[in-house]
């Protein structure tokens, strides 16, 4: 069932609807997707250096015509189109994302889609002084409390839990990946790429993180046929958060924790740092995760090891066919 | 040139006898560091310390550093060898693999887990790292929570620690929880109920359990009460009552004599969702560790000595 070979992942009956698909992510997946299945991408933006054979939709995700989109018959959707603005109003923000997921999953059940993967998190469990040093797929889903955008993600992670249970004939796979990092415009990338690293006085929590090209590789596993559930991805084996910082040959400038979050939330209401003063805990406490479900049943394991998923931060990030 | 000849006789002075003089006494010093190292460390102490780096070859996924470690046992060796003048009886009772260490707990704060740990490491054959379960508080606390993970305390969840018993680790668990280190005096020895958790786990993974008991803790700190509505304002668990830490250097503690008392092994087996069979073993286990402390409270003279 899951022993596809490199070449081979990703292969399945028709196309592949891929949201987001102009995200920094997205666009990974989509290029190395097309060579084996049919691609079908939807995002805002126009993806401007596209693969002939893929077909693009500049859509928003919300617009009727999604609808059109899945009329033709589809085997799998990829639902990537997370918006995360931690500035935009919260209320809206939530609506969308969780409105959007619905319809998508109304789409889905119409046109008998085979398959649907949703990449979520694992902030998802927050972070949280009383956390096992590994969470499984079953730990309850508290990182909702002080952040805003990751309850959207919770609800999102709950919307596609309980359609997993509602439509057993749809392959449901949610991913819930550790820090991803890359090229990709996500917190903890940006945090890494920070010229002087802050970091919080006393405390150096174990941190995991996944290469985004192993993120990639899981969610084109995911579309093995027959394939459903949730799945934690972990990454190569965790470090404490000044041997990652350390590695990348980064200056720190350690904070008492009270400084940090007074500043923190003065910077980021004033629109100059794009942290929200709770994901401070992010380096403050442990909340990393247990992959031992998606290495047995996925096959899945990180092919690039921590140094050079950390270094992955700095590759170059204007040059749009990295891949 | 009377100077000169003065001057001249100073140099005589300073590198006949000077130079000897102090060359004697860095000697002397160094030996005496040397001999006060070897008391404390003993002989073996590098060879015990390699046992630290060879562990997991700095992969421990709890956060273990075997540097820090090593640093941590020789700064409380002074503690265990020479402030608390710890006795450790059969220690040699615990076997080898994994095993779960169940221990009465005591003294305001946690250094009773301390000395249990520089038993296994100095004391054993061959030396162990024990692994102790942490109150969940002081992960919020910083530099202890990170010194903490880093000499491999782990926060006290059940699922790190069946993680450990997994990877074949010693883990030291005090059912008695914050209860048992916030005693006050009146009631020294005493133990307070075992939490069922540890049972739970032991049944699970068929772990054998060691009862330890530690005399001396008890008295570290004379606690006259927990001031409970303080604690709750400071938002820490206890507040304990303890009025030697006003009198200056009272902030050590007593200068008790530690005694560390292992039980033999213990086995259970069953159902481990059995609550009322897990609560009987526990509470077997708990009349162990109190049949231990009977059994060193008789047999001490002192509480110092």
């Amino acid at each position: 069932l899951n022993q596809a070979s490199a070449e081979e992942l990703g292969t399945g009956e028709g196309a592949v609807v891929v949201t987001g698909s102009c995200g920094r992510l997205g666009k990974r997946l989509v290029r190395r997707l097309h060579r084996v299945r049919e691609v079908i991408g939807i995002d805002r933006k126009p993806f401007v250096d596209r693969p002939s054979d893929v077909v693009h939709h500049e859509l928003d995700a919300r617009s009727k015509k999604v609808r059109e989109v899945f009329k033709n018959g589809v085997g799998a959707l990829v639902h990537l189109g997370v918006m995360h603005l931690p500035r935009g109003d919260f209320a809206e923000h939530h609506a969308r994302n969780v409105i959007v997921l619905k319809t998508l999953l109304e789409h889905v059940v119409e046109f008998r889609v085979k398959k649907v993967v949703l990449l979520s998190s694992a902030n998802v469990y927050g972070p949280r002084p009383d956390n096992p040093q590994f969470l499984t797929e079953e730990a309850p889903l508290l990182g909702a409390g002080p952040f805003g955008e990751i309850r959207d993600l919770v609800e999102l992670d709950m919307v596609c839990q309980s359609f997993f249970w509602k439509e057993p004939a749809v392959e449901t796979v949610i991913l819930r990946p550790a820090n991803i990092l890359g090229t990709v415009k996500n917190a903890p990338s940006n945090y890494l790429r920070l010229p002087m690293v802050p970091t919080l006085l006393g405390f150096d929590p174990m941190v995991q993180a996944v290469h985004q090209d192993d993120v990639v590789t899981a969610l084109l596993r995911a579309l093995t046929p027959g394939l459903r559930g949730i799945y934690n991805l972990a990454g190569p084996p965790p470090v404490a958060l000044s041997r990652a910082l350390s590695l990348l040959g980064r200056r720190t400038v350690p904070v008492p924790h009270a400084i940090a979050r007074l500043g923190i939330d003065r910077l980021f209401r004033l629109g100059v740092s794009s942290f929200p003063a709770p994901e401070l805990d992010f380096i403050r406490y442990v909340c990393m995760v247990d992959d031992s479900r998606a290495r047995s049943e996925l096959a899945y394991s990180p092919a690039h090891d921590i140094e050079s998923t950390l270094h992955a931060v700095d590759e170059e990030r204007w040059v749009g066919s990295a891949v | 040139m009377n100077t000169r000849t003065a001057l001249a006789r100073l140099t005589d002075v300073a590198t006949q006898q000077g130079v000897p003089f102090v060359r004697r006494l860095v000697e002397g010093a160094r030996r005496a560091a040397e001999e006060l190292e070897l008391r404390l460390l003993g002989p073996d102490f590098e060879s015990r310390a390699r046992v630290l780096f060879e562990r997991d070859g700095g992969s421990d996924p709890f956060g273990f550093d075997a540097r820090t470690a090593r640093q941590a046992a020789a700064v409380s060796a002074f503690f265990h060898r020479m402030y608390f003048r710890t006795e450790v009886y059969d220690v040699d009772r615990v076997p080898a693999g994994r095993v779960l260490l169940v221990a009465n707990h005591s003294g305001q704060i946690p250094i009773d887990a301390a000395i249990i740990g520089c038993a296994l490491f100095f004391d054993a054959n061959p030396p162990r790292v024990v692994r102790a379960m942490v109150e969940k508080w002081v992960a919020t606390l910083p530099f202890v929570s990170t010194f903490f993970s880093r000499v491999g305390q782990v926060v006290g969840v059940p699922e790190n620690a069946r993680r450990l018993l997994e990877m074949g680790e010693l883990v030291l668990a005090f059912p008695e929880g914050v209860r048992g280190v916030a005693k006050p005096f009146m009631k020294r020895y005493q133990l307070e109920e075992f939490g069922h958790g540890f049972m739970r786990l032991a049944m699970e993974s068929q772990t054998p359990i060691v009862p330890v008991a530690v005399i001396g803790a008890e008295e570290q700190y004379l606690s006259f009460g927990n001031v409970k509505w303080a604690a709750r304002a400071l938002g820490i668990p206890v507040f304990p009552l303890v009025p030697q830490l006003l009198v200056p250097g009272g902030a050590l503690p007593l200068p008790t004599k530690y005694r560390l008392f292992f039980g033999e092994p213990m086995r259970f087996e069953g159902d481990a969702n059995d609550d009322a069979r897990v609560a009987d073993n526990a509470y077997v286990v708990r009349e162990a560790v109190a049949h231990l402390l009977r059994r060193g409270l008789l047999q001490r003279k002192s509480v110092f000595f």
